[in-house]
């Protein structure tokens, strides 16, 4: 087996075994790397091998030491919304391009703290504003899932997004794993689209500082790996209060990974009747009753449950995540780092900073935030918003009363091509129309691979649980990753 | 009430104002950076305050407590949930692109402020409400001919703002508004009142009204004015020229102005169409802020005693005037200072406080104040200390010295520094209470002058301080009063 088709819980045990080195392991990846770059996929904002050449050398001489941490020589990639001390952290964004932080994000020091090997700082749609890794100033990730030669692919295919580069380099063996940010389905979406695990673990539950605010509210670290243990070992690191981010949650971490691979017998899983939306794609209705009837031989008892007010998560969404990143992009103004374009004045030198410095979609966003926010439009908008949201937590509140888990599909098709979509925002925010609800309740969700379209596109299912109870999340998903056996991988690999 | 005189009537001013006062912390809001006044350009700024990507702020547990202190001493409402929200505008010292502040639900809620007037009348004014929000950072426009340079030492500084009803009527009420709102925090130790250094600042919310009218009038908000002296002569020019306005038939714009100190008028900054679009909505890297009801009630138990309990216990127990207590009062130095001569005092003379006390309250209101106020110097660096102060009312209280000594005793240890009792030794100031020396010396002015006895004896009485003036005279003005009286007019019956 090729070392980059191991899983992480597989490469521990080889790195404690003595069958290959951080090193080895580290420089293979960094070949995979160089060749994801050669092909054109354009994942990786910034690599740094160096970095992980000494990171793995390091892991080696803990390890000889007896030393090693839980996940000591593992080398991953970072989305480029944590903050890394000493390397270039842009959030996808022209306006950060040359902004190198003097500071690591509390996430990314407890991977570091706990060994891992980071490969570079994977592309993205800036701030997280995108479903299809375009909305990018450093251009376009190609899906490895686009050909064999993906770059002289006929259809270059999106990875998803916003973590579109860390999926493409979790799906391409390009990274053993990758961290995401999910504001709204960025780690799940990006997962369905690219045949990984995508997890978006319950808000408070990793700190947020460091990471690259889009809307705070919705924010939460997000994990992607190729299975559903390697994402419980990753979380088990990254999760745990932080007294510098208020709205982190002091409760114990538990040991995701001793509910992998336990029964789900009589686990209650509920399907909400709503998530049938007009138009779904069919083969994703279909594979969601595989699914369904996964779960059922399992041992889990189907529950036919509503959530009435699913239809207004997306509108909802578009109000109060848009109002938030208007005011939190508002600090790049040019004026204490960043990217500056002079001007006469002061508003002219915001005017063409923030003209120059944002992508398209990134100007729509901040000027539909900044309308929604503004005297007379916010009791109708931004508070109207708020206690929908708040109705929307009751029907989830309601419904996981009834069951523990609810199974629905993470992405309403499989991957299309790069430039559909494009002129149509709405399309593209229709994305994440199944993965939006749960940033607004702050519930956790995770999205396993679970068959390919006709296509031979990956597809994946979204398991949703209670606040967090990320542990039965875990138990319900490795009982789907267990009878779906996902095992492909995309046309191109390292 | 101060009434303008117009041509066409009388008017009445209405004045609201709205403080900001600098918490007294060590570090800001929401970070953990420095606070201290006066350290170089950007030396107290953290990660938080630049706004830098990423960062988030933490409450600053010691800012809410002072916060709560504070609503305690102006005997307000305190909120147990208050939430933060965010104040969105652009500009280059402000580094987030908004100030975070408490919009909607503040942490204290309406309040009172006693004022005593000069006249000894007193007004309640009505606090609207107490928040918190940071302070910006500073523009420095003078640095360079072409560029603005950016001070963030202030930025996420914690400010208290504090909001009166408008219920003050002249540019006097609001300068007694402001001394007596400065007294209590400075009593609290929630912030050290000093405008000079921009600690306490003030904006003037003003309208006119003819008197006899209810409504109020269209105000203007006059910005940033930095002494109470300015405060007053803003309102006193602002008030004036609204009135022209009025009178000459125009109407007040609703807008912000700015006092300019040097040529002492107020002119537009903004108009309230010019006025920005705040965008507030609750910060939600925030949680909503929740104070335990026993929390709060711990708070209350450490309240010092202030200005108002403090003037009604040095009344009722030491029988002062009111108008000596309210000066002592005033500030809390002043009263503890106060408090500190009348113990040495009591120790020195082993008298009850109440025998002592108004002997004290003169000396201490009197030429102790003024001679303080000539040095320029603080009641701890100045050399008059409550032992020296207490040496020398008891040496007059024991008869050592009189009061027209005394005078000029506390003259001599202003001068040199020496105690009262060195000073009464050295110039032989002690007074002569030797009945048989004074009474020899009424003797010898009596024989000196027997014409004037005469005629006092045939009714001119005004000739008794003549003869109380001979004797004092001779004896180098060391004679007892109250025997020299006592033995003359024996001696002239």
């Amino acid at each position: 087996m090729k070392l980059t088709d191991l899983s992480i819980t597989e490469a521990l045990i080889g790195l404690e075994a003595k069958k290959f080195s951080a090193a080895e392991l580290t420089d293979t990846y960094i070949k995979g790397v160089e060749k994801s770059e050669d092909a054109g996929l354009n994942i990786f904002i910034t690599r740094t091998p160096e970095i992980a050449r000494r990171q793995a050398k390091e892991s080696d001489a803990r390890r000889a030491a007896g030393k090693a941490g839980a996940l000591d020589g593992i080398p991953i990639a970072i989305k480029d919304l944590f903050c890394t001390k000493g390397t270039r952290t842009t959030a996808g964004s022209h306006i950060l391009t040359n902004f190198v932080p003097t500071y690591e994000s509390t996430v990314t020091q407890k991977l570091f703290d706990a060994g891992i090997v980071m490969l570079g700082k994977t592309n993205q749609d800036e701030f997280g504003f995108g479903t299809a890794n375009v909305n990018t100033a450093f251009g376009p990730v190609i899906s490895p899932w686009s050909g064999p030669d993906p770059a002289k692919a006929a259809r270059k295919l999106i990875p998803g997004g916003s973590s579109g580069g860390s999926a493409a380099a979790v799906a391409g063996r390009f990274a053993m794993a990758a961290t995401g940010t999910d504001t709204g389905g960025s780690s799940r979406q990006p997962a369905a689209m690219t045949g990984i695990v995508g997890m978006k673990p319950t808000y408070g539950r990793c700190s947020r500082w460091g990471i690259i605010a889009f809307a705070s509210s919705l924010d939460q670290a997000g994990v992607m790996t190729r299975t559903v243990a390697d994402t419980a070992l990753m979380l088990k690191v990254m999760a745990g209060f932080d007294p510098k981010d208020s709205t982190s949650v002091d409760k114990p971490v538990p040991d995701f990974l001793s509910a992998v691979g336990q029964s789900i017998k009589g686990m209650k899983i509920g399907i909400p009747r709503e998530y049938s939306i007009d138009g779904l794609n069919p083969e994703v209705n279909l594979l969601w009753d595989k699914g369904i009837a996964m779960m059922k031989s399992a041992g889990a008892e189907i529950i036919d449950i509503s959530l009435p007010h699913t239809k207004y998560a997306l509108p909802v969404y578009y109000i109060i995540a848009p109002a938030e990143a208007s005011s939190n992009l508002a600090r790049y103004d040019g004026v204490r780092y960043g990217v500056r374009v002079p001007g006469e004045n002061l508003s002219s030198m915001y005017e063409n900073t923030r003209g120059a410095g944002f992508t398209k979609e990134g100007r729509r966003r901040i000027l539909i935030g900044t309308y929604v926010l503004s005297a007379g439009y916010y009791d109708a908008y931004y508070l109207k918003a708020q206690k929908v949201r708040r109705l929307l937590r009751n029907d989830f509140d309601e419904a996981l009363k009834k069951c523990d888990v609810l199974l629905t599909p993470t992405a309403p098709s499989a991957a299309f091509a790069i430039g559909e979509k494009q002129d149509d925002p709405v399309q593209m925010y229709l994305e994440d129309v199944f993965t939006i609800s749960l940033n607004l309740v702050g519930l956790p969700g995770i999205s396993v691979p679970a068959g390919l379209a006709s296509n031979g596109l990956p597809l994946g299912l979204q398991l949703i649980g209670r606040a967090f109870d990320e542990t039965t999340l875990f138990k319900a998903a490795s009982a789907l990753e267990k009878a779906a056996g996902f095992n492909h991988k995309p046309p191109f690999t390292a | 009430m101060a009434i303008i005189q117009g041509n066409t009537g009388k008017w009445e001013m209405v004045i609201g104002l709205e403080v900001h006062a600098q918490v007294i912390s060590n570090s800001k809001l929401f970070s953990g950076a420095a606070t201290e006044f006066g350290a170089a350009p950007n030396a107290q700024v953290s990660l938080v305050d630049a706004a830098f990507p990423g960062m988030l702020p933490v409450i600053n547990g010691k800012c809410i407590e002072q916060a709560v202190r504070t609503g305690l001493g102006l005997k307000a409402q305190i909120n147990l949930v208050s939430i933060f929200d965010r104040k969105n505008y652009f500009y280059a010292d402000l580094p987030a692109g908004y100030q975070i502040s408490q919009y909607k639900n503040p942490i204290v809620g309406s309040g009172q402020i006693l004022l005593d007037m000069a006249d000894g009348s007193s007004r309640i004014i009505g606090i609207t409400r107490l928040h918190l929000e940071q302070d910006a950072g500073k523009s420095m426009h003078d640095q360079s001919p072409n560029e603005t340079y950016v001070d963030l030492n202030r930025a996420g500084v914690a400010l208290m703002e504090i909001v009166s009803e408008p219920d003050m009527r002249s540019a006097e009420e609001a300068g007694a508004y402001l001394k007596k709102l400065r007294a209590i925090l400075r009593y609290l130790g929630t912030c050290d009142g000093n405008m000079e250094e921009g600690s306490m600042r003030c904006d003037v919310n003003l309208s006119m009204r003819r008197v006899g009218v209810k409504e109020y009038g269209t105000r203007c908000e006059i910005k940033n004015v930095n002494s109470i002296r300015f405060v007053q002569q803003a309102i006193e020019y602002e008030a004036q020229r609204q009135v022209e306005v009025l009178e000459s038939g125009g109407s007040i714009v609703q807008e912000t102005r700015l006092w300019d100190t040097s040529k002492g008028i107020t002119r537009s900054m903004r108009s309230k169409e010019e006025a920005h679009d705040y965008r507030y909505f609750p910060d939600p890297d925030l949680l909503p802020l929740k104070l335990d009801a026993q929390w709060v009630e711990d708070i209350k138990k450490t309240l010092p005693e202030l200005p108002d309990d403090k003037k009604a216990r040095f009344i009722s127990e030491f029988g002062l005037t009111p108008y000596n207590a309210s000066v002592l009062v005033a500030e809390k130095e002043n009263a503890d200072f106060y408090e500190t001569v009348l113990r040495e005092t009591q120790k020195a003379s082993g008298k009850a406080a109440k025998d002592v006390a108004t002997d004290v309250a003169n000396l201490v209101t009197g030429d102790y104040f003024g001679a303080l106020n000539l040095s320029g110097k603080t009641i701890a660096e100045f050399h008059i200390t409550a032992p020296m102060l207490a040496e020398l009312i008891k040496l007059k209280l024991d008869s050592t010295i009189s009061g027209r000594m005394a005078k000029d005793v506390f003259e001599a240890m202003v001068e040199s520094g020496k105690t009262p009792a060195q000073i009464v030794e050295e110039k032989g100031l002690r007074q002569v209470t030797d009945t048989g020396a004074i009474e020899k010396a009424i003797d010898e002015i009596l024989a000196a002058n027997a014409d004037k006895v005469a005629e006092y004896k045939s009714g001119k009485d005004k000739l008794f301080g003549f003869f109380v003036g001979q004797v004092m005279k001779t004896t180098g003005g060391k004679a007892n009063p109250a025997i020299l009286n006592e033995l003359l007019k024996k001696k002239l019956s």
